[in-house]
Parts: C-alpha cells; sequence; structure tokens
C-alpha cells in the first residue's frame, strides 16, 4: 500500500468527512490485487526439494520451511553458499494469478446517480499483481530477498530489499537484517492461503478505526527497518525485535519517528497431533500527525503521537486439521483517532484514544500436499471510538473466507494450484453515507510460480 | 468487466465438480505395500508406523528416495552424492556391525542429522513422532527388514584421555591402515585413490576432507568418529576396521584425526606442541 503521512487541517475532523477517505483506502487496498506472497521455487531447484518439503501447502511454511527460512535461508548443510551452485543457476521466481472473480459491494456512491449508494458487481477474467522473488544466499550465512513486486496494471515497487547477517558468533539466536522486510509475523499475510480481494487479507494487520488517521502501524505491510532475531536449532523457540521508521515501509518519506515490533513464540511437540506453537507480539511506536510542506511538497513529519498493537497467536495441530488462532488489543492517540494535528490546535471536545479487539480464527484441512482447504472467520470489535458521539460498533468488521486449492503435481521445479475461494466482509458504518458496508469476492484462479 | 447477474449456485456446483481432484498419490509396488505396510519402528517411547510415515515420505522425501525407495526420484540425476537406494537395505550411519542393519535409533538419528556434503537436510524441525514414522516407511521398502533383525550396536569403551604418545600413535595407524591412500597424507580427501573411488551405486564419491568440517557425515563427537572407523560406512568404499584396530589403537586415530580438523580442540593444541609433522609414506618408501 502506497500511503503518504496524512495532512489534516482542524476543520476536517468530522468522522462523517473521514468515511469516505477511509472507505476509499479500504477500496484501494482491497483492488490494489497484488497479493505478494512468498513461495519460492527457486529454493526448491537450489536444494533438489519439492515444494511440499517447506510448505504444508505453498505458500504456507510447515516446520521445516519455518526453521529454513530463520536460518536465513539456508539447508545449513554446508552446500548453502552459492559458490555451490552450477553458475548458471538464477535465483529467480515468478509469480502470478490468472483468475476469473467477481466482486460485489452493496453500497458505493454513484455519480450518476447523484451520490446516491447503489450495489455494484463486477465479474470477468482478470490478472493477480506479478511477484518477482529473487532470494536465497550471497555468502554462506549472508542471505537476501529482493522483491520487485507490481500490480495487476505492470506498476512496480520493491515489495522486499533486504540482506541479513546469519548465524552471528556462530550462533542461531543473533541474526540482522536490515532493509525493508516483513514484520515476523508466524501467522503470515505473504503466506496467507486466500486471494481474494476481500479474503486475500488480515482485516486485523490493516486495520484502521474510522476516521483514524495512522496508517503506519499496520502489521500487513512490509517495513523498512533493522531486525534482531534469533531461534532455536529446530525453531521451537524463536524471537526477532524489529526496529522500524515510522513510514508504513514507503521510500522517500521524511518521517522521524520510529516504532518497533517484537514477537516471540514457543512450538510444542505434541506427538501424533503435530508441532504447536503460541506465541506474542508487540508493535509499539510513534508517528506523525501531520506534515510540514515547502512549495506544497512534504518535507517532514510532525507532531509524532503514539500507538500500539499487542496480542496472542496460536497454532494447534490436529494431524492434518489445523487451527490458527489470532487476536489483537490496538490503540491509537485521540489525535489520531480524530485525525487531528499535533501542532497545538486542541482535540476535539471529549476526544479520546480509540481501542479495539479482533481475532480470527483460520481453519485448514490438508488432505495431503496436493489438496489443501482452508476457512476463515475473522472479527474486529471497536471497544472506545474516538468520539463518543460516534455509535458504538462503527467499523467493526466481519470477515468470512473459505476455498480450496489443489495442486495438480507436486515437486522441485514449479508450483502450480487451482485456487477457489469466496469471501465476505461487513464493516460497519463504513458505507459512503454511514450504512454497513458488505463486500463480497469469489475467485477461481490458476496460481503459478516457477 | 460486466455486471450482468447469472445463477450463481449452478457455476459453483459446476464449478466445484471440474475441480474436484483426483488426489495423485506415490506408491510402492503393491507387493511390499501388502507385506511390509504394517512395519513399525521403535525409538525409546516412540513407535513409529510406516502406514503414517507414508504421507510424510511422499511431502519430504519423494523428490530424492523415489516413489519406490530406490533412490531414483526425480532430482537424483542432478546430485551427487546420489540419493540412497532404500530397497538395498545399507545404510551407512550405524552403530552396528558392518554388514548388518541399522537400528531404528540410527535412521531415526540420520533423519534428523542430516548428511553433511550431501542434499540430505537436518529434518530435525519434524516433530518426534513424524521421524520415527519416517524410519518405519524408511524400512518398509527393503525386503531384507522382513528376514533380518538389525545388528546389536557395537561396544564403544570409554573415552580416554588425550595425550601426546595417542595422537603420535593415531598417526602412525594412519599410515599403516592406510587411510592416507584416500584420505590424503594431510587429510584432505586427497589421496591417490581419492578421484577412483565409486559407492555401491557405481557412481563417484569423494573421501572426507578432514579440514573442511569439524563434524562427520554420520556425526560430530569423538564416539561418533569412533563408530565410523569400527562400523565403517557401508556402501561406501569406507571399511570397518573392527577386525584389525583394537579399540585403544581406534581412539589413537580419533584423537590424530582431530589435529587435522579446524577449530580448537585439546588434541590439536597438543599436536601444536608437538610440531606434529604430515608424513608420507610413499615419500618415505613405504610402511609396512
Amino acid at each position: 500500500m502506497q500511503m503518504g503521512i496524512p495532512m489534516q487541517s482542524s476543520s476536517s475532523r468530522s468522522l462523517a468527512g473521514s468515511v469516505l477517505p477511509i472507505a476509499l483506502v479500504l477500496l484501494a487496498f482491497e483492488l490494489a490485487g497484488s497479493f505478494s506472497a512468498n513461495a519460492i521455487p527457486a529454493f526448491a531447484r537450489k536444494y533438489s526439494l519439492p515444494c511440499s518439503a517447506c510448505h504444508e501447502a505453498w505458500p504456507k511454511l510447515n516446520t521445516f520451511g519455518q526453521t529454513f527460512k530463520d536460518n536465513g535461508y539456508q539447508l545449513m548443510n554446508e552446500h548453502d553458499s552459492p559458490i555451490w551452485q552450477n553458475p548458471s543457476y538464477w535465483p529467480v521466481t515468478f509469480r502470478i494469478t490468472p483468475n476469473f472473480h467477481r466482486e460485489s459491494t452493496n453500497r458505493v456512491a454513484i455519480d450518476q446517480a447523484g451520490g446516491a449508494e447503489q450495489r455494484v458487481t463486477n465479474q470477468g477474467f482478470d490478472l493477480s499483481g506479478l511477484d518477482i522473488l529473487t532470494g536465497g544466499t550471497l555468502y554462506k550465512n549472508i542471505s537476501f530477498l529482493l522483491t520487485p513486486s507490481s500490480d495487476n496494471s505492470g506498476t512496480f515497487h520493491f515489495e522486499s530489499a533486504w540482506v541479513r547477517f546469519d548465524n552471528l558468533v556462530k550462533s542461531p539466536w543473533l541474526n540482522v537484517k536490515a532493509g525493508k522486510f516483513e514484520l515476523d509475523n508466524i501467522i503470515s499475510e505473504k503466506r496467507m492461503m486466500s486471494l481474494s480481494n476481500n479474503g486475500g487479507s488480515f482485516k486485523l494487520y490493516h486495520f484502521v478505526p474510522v476516521g483514524d488517521s495512522n496508517t503506519f502501524a499496520q502489521i500487513g505491510d512490509n517495513q523498512l527497518g533493522v531486525e534482531g532475531s534469533g531461534h532455536s536449532l529446530d525453531s521451537r523457540t524463536r524471537y526477532s525485535v524489529a526496529v522500524l521508521s515510522s513510514n508504513d515501509g514507503n521510500v522517500n518519506l521524511p518521517s522521524n519517528s520510529y516504532s518497533t515490533f517484537v514477537t516471540a513464540s514457543h512450538a510444542f511437540d505434541t506427538g501424533k497431533l503435530g508441532v504447536d506453537r503460541v506465541g506474542g507480539y508487540l508493535f509499539v511506536g510513534e508517528a506523525p500527525t501531520f506534515s510540514l510542506t515547502s512549495g506544497g511538497t512534504t518535507v517532514v513529519g510532525r507532531g509524532n503521537k503514539s500507538f500500539h498493537r499487542e496480542g496472542v497467536f496460536g497454532l494447534f495441530y490436529l494431524k492434518k486439521l489445523d487451527f490458527t488462532l489470532y487476536y489483537q488489543h490496538g490503540w491509537d492517540s485521540a489525535f489520531f483517532g480524530t485525525s487531528a494535528p499535533a501542532d497545538g490546535t486542541p482535540l476535539p471536545a471529549g476526544a479520546r484514544a480509540p481501542t479495539w479487539n479482533g481475532g480470527f480464527i483460520e481453519t485448514h484441512f490438508t488432505v495431503n500436499p496436493q489438496l489443501f482447504f482452508i476457512q476463515r472467520s475473522e472479527w474486529v470489535r471497536m471497544s472506545r471510538q474516538a468520539l463518543a458521539t460516534s455509535a458504538s460498533n462503527l467499523g467493526d468488521i466481519d470477515a468470512y473466507t473459505a476455498g480450496f486449492r489443489w495442486y495438480p503435481f507436486m515437486f522441485s521445479r514449479a508450483g502450480f494450484a487451482f485456487h477457489n475461494e469466496y469471501s465476505l466482509v461487513r464493516q460497519k458504518g463504513a458505507s459512503p453515507k454511514g450504512l454497513n458496508l458488505t463486500g463480497s469476492s469469489l475467485l477461481f484462479g490458476f496460481d503459478f510460480a516457477f | 468487466m460486466h455486471t450482468k447477474s447469472m445463477n450463481w449456485p449452478l457455476f459453483m456446483s459446476i464449478a466445484m465438480l471440474f475441480a474436484l481432484p483426483v488426489v495423485s498419490e506415490g506408491q510402492t509396488t503393491e507387493d511390499q505395500q501388502r507385506q511390509q505396510m504394517g512395519m513399525e519402528s521403535h525409538v525409546g517411547k516412540l513407535t513409529g508406523s510406516a502406514k503414517e510415515g507414508q504421507l510424510a515420505y511422499q511431502r519430504y522425501c519423494i523428490g530424492c528416495h523415489g516413489a519406490l525407495g530406490d533412490g531414483a526420484g526425480e532430482n537424483a540425476q542432478w546430485m551427487e552424492p546420489r540419493p540412497r537406494n532404500f530397497t538395498r537395505g545399507t545404510f551407512r550411519c550405524r552403530s552396528t556391525a558392518t554388514g548388518t542393519l541399522p537400528t531404528d535409533e540410527d535412521l531415526y538419528d540420520t533423519i534428523g542429522r542430516g548428511l553433511l556434503n550431501s542434499n540430505m537436510p537436518q529434518w530435525r524441525p519434524l516433530s518426534k513422532q513424524e521421524r520415527a514414522d519416517l524410519v518405519a516407511y524408511v524400512k518398509h521398502f527393503s525386503t531384507r527388514y522382513a528376514s533380518e533383525k538389525p545388528g546389536a550396536p557395537i561396544e564403544i569403551p570409554a573415552e580416554p584421555e588425550v595425550t601426546a604418545e595417542r595422537i603420535k600413535a593415531g598417526q602412525a595407524s594412519f599410515q599403516k591402515l592406510e587411510c592416507w591412500k584416500c584420505h590424503g597424507v594431510e587429510g584432505r580427501g586427497n589421496g591417490p585413490s581419492a578421484d577412483s573411488l565409486t559407492d555401491d551405486q557405481n557412481m563417484p564419491i569423494k573421501p572426507f576432507n578432514f579440514h573442511d568440517e569439524t563434524s562427520f557425515k554420520c556425526g560430530s563427537s569423538d564416539r561418533d568418529l569412533y563408530k565410523i572407523f569400527m562400523t565403517g560406512l557401508d556402501g561406501s568404499p569406507m571399511p570397518s576396521f573392527a577386525d584389525t584396530v583394537k579399540p585403544d589403537q581406534a581412539w589413537n586415530l580419533v584423537f590424530y584425526l582431530r589435529t587435522l580438523q579446524p577449530g580448537r580442540s585439546k588434541a590439536k593444541t597438543i599436536a601444536r606442541q608437538l610440531g606434529l609433522k604430515p608424513v608420507n609414506p610413499e615419500a618415505a618408501n613405504g610402511l609396512d
């Protein structure tokens, strides 16, 4: 997502006025169509392992794949340095999904109808965005990932660009990564198993309350910064601490504020059931509430105010059936909550820091590495609105997704999946006129990577 | 894009019908499945089942070792060394005497540890049960397991204290046992026979270079190295010396080989104090 520093005037604080921009932001995100994700046949080619060795069903990692990633894309078998590869080997993967999809939104303001809200339904053949994933090792214990990524119109940006120094002081407990990277989410949005416009993101990873201007605390977006991390040899225990520029991963954005993402988790071997994992995370920081401009160009963000997101998660296995649970509590400064610049102008009367709680349950049934079923139910509930005059449930989200993927073949050169998915998202009071906004997506696609 | 409505339930039903896959599965021969799919493994308190291990094998192993366990997976042609052919029932890393089947623990440890200088990674991240199930599934490929019991683990006496005398004796054994013919005078894997070595599948194989690694194909401890001398690496040119080397001599050899490896060790410190230099038996006109 490309978002700038919010430049709000104190006169534009009404929630009604904020509904439309937020809805547009959400819509823009949904329609971006680039579900940048990591499933990298280049690794499979390098190590002659099938996709299923690292992925329960690609792109979702299994315990072996998580350890491979934690080791800096290394198997630690003394053949990790590129000097062992045939010189013709190129660590490049392309991924795209030609698809048929249907999108329906119940309340869209139509210009030709004088701004009246109407249901709009689109359907047809389409393309996803394109990911070009180049990753691997530059040398033993120096790994990298570069992901030029485009939306479905071919506009490119750098989704990831980082270098990682692995196993510092010969210990897996100390690794340092710098650049633009995905936050260390075990439940990774970059490896999620749903792809549709509505279902292709975790709502909580991008949640912004209605009327709130804090777009900098999106756990689902890749961020710019430096990360220290570590793990046990089998990655049963792992941690990471990242210091990030509060610019939501956008380059060239003048900002003097920072945020921190901390996470830790531990996995338990539960015998015949599988390997379960529990963990927690904290995303805390400051971000600007307004910016100074020169000649109309933003030159620096100012009026830093704080935010935090924290929660717990768990992955639980019952053999072929597994459950992913995620909980988040969120808090934004009242300045963000009311889109007010912290430039000395007083907050609106009665303004409070908005808070919310949310979570999701995602269930998978992995029949075998070639057939995978998924459902996800996600809920976000506001626990305190920035302004008491707002409806208590304004901005609440219910989201549901179900589908399956079938991989006709499973080997070490390329990946191919027939993807089928339906998703439904409902947000309270988020339509242009403040009514409930409901969107649904249906997608049939050929998801392939090579 | 258009907004025309259509009969979605009907469309969905048809689409789902077409989408229902025929799940492809790798298969062993029917005979083997019938006879040996009941194979179990026993590792500590774990009991592994070949039936349970089949899915894990398809997920992790089939690309190299093949659906029939014959080492002819789709990637085998690109690998050096080639993947193990499980149908032969011959395994390198064992605690048992040469020519015998390994114990279930041996196979379990190999899966977790991986095999250095090969494409076999460390599968330690898998659950213990999954690894035990894989052991059972690997065993089910070989008819040897239907008629033979695994060998008994060899006895490994307590490790003695490393001394200068033992290191010098180990160096003498290195020459006398002609280890240098494959591993080289300096232990760099470049002995006069090195280029002509083949494994039991007639594929070229390189001797171990002690200067490259701190661990070995079958472990990293002194006991592991001792075990390699005394059990051999079946299927490779590395023989067992159990009949020709006494335990004390084997420990001496362990201490000498440790002086060749990178990193710090007590043996290496002593060797440095001794000013120990490699001896070229050919230059010395041979030693018995």
